[in-house]
């Protein structure tokens, strides 16, 4: 059975906190450990951190939507914006380490959600609609116990 | 409610920031001010305290990354201690513990600070 949960919030930082606290309830609820689901929460906070610094630039007012889709071991977070467009899967991902030794600040969220996640899509529809998709998988013992 | 609590101390010539709550991109703005004040007060001896801290995102690590060339370049640094597993895991997917000295405890990075000055001198 698809279970689908939604929350809409405005562009700012301070509801980043909120974003977690729902996302953190859901991914609970679907069966994923502490350990698992914090990491999930991560890779949310730093899709929507995305969608305000570059999607919307800072603007305060604009909506970014976030859908929780479930449905038997699969765990997809959709993070829906109408702003400037941004493919996390294009962007440039440098080496790590020689990002981190020359102390550069960008791309470290991008590289998060690719490490917290199974999987990140991303689609657009440019001054549209812009979606990343942030899926999770339960390990098949976890899985097994949900059915 | 109060999500993050950012609190200054000094002592042994070293300067101790700790860290409660939740570490941002909305928060984050917090402890870059503190940072940027203590190297503006030439206070390059920095020990961040994260015993408290119960969330970092890469916001908050950005703001390391951002000063420690200007701390190091001063013959200071940035010490991290007290990391909770969770917050640990997240500096560590980062590749942080090659490039940060993070210590269990507040005392030993402060003990390296000492040690490190009376070699200097």
């Amino acid at each position: 059975m698809t279970k689908k949960l939604s929350k809409t919030i405005s562009s700012r930082t301070d509801n980043l906190l909120e974003v977690r606290e729902f996302v953190m309830r859901a991914a609970r609820d679907f069966g994923f450990s502490e350990e698992e689901s914090s990491k999930i929460v991560l890779a949310v906070d730093e899709a929507c951190t995305n969608v305000i610094k570059h999607a919307y630039q800072n603007a305060p007012d604009k909506k970014i939507q976030i859908d929780i889709t479930s449905e038997r071991d699969m765990f997809q977070i959709s993070i829906i914006d109408n702003g400037k467009s941004f493919n996390p899967n294009t962007a440039r991902l440098p080496d790590l380490k020689q990002h981190l030794t020359h102390f550069r600040r960008g791309g470290l969220g991008v590289y998060l959600m690719r490490t917290l996640m199974d999987k990140v899509e991303y689609s657009y529809s440019p001054g549209k609609r812009n979606v990343v998709r942030l899926i999770k998988y339960l390990t098949p013992d976890k899985a097994a116990a949900r059915s | 409610m109060s999500e993050f609590k950012i609190q200054h101390r000094t002592g042994e010539g070293v300067n101790v920031i700790d860290l409660k709550g939740y570490l941002d991109a909305h928060t984050a703005p917090e402890l870059e001010n503190v940072l940027q004040k203590l190297i503006e007060e030439k206070k390059f001896n920095i020990v961040v305290n994260c015993k408290d801290l119960s969330y970092i995102s890469s916001a908050g690590l950005g703001v390391f990354m951002a000063y420690i060339e200007d701390v190091r370049k001063n013959r200071g640094d940035i010490k991290l201690t007290n990391m909770s597993p969770k917050v640990y895991n997240v500096f560590d997917l980062l590749g942080f513990p090659i490039l940060y000295e993070i210590y269990k405890d507040e005392q030993d990075a402060i003990k390296k600070f000492q040690d490190a000055r009376s070699v200097q001198n």
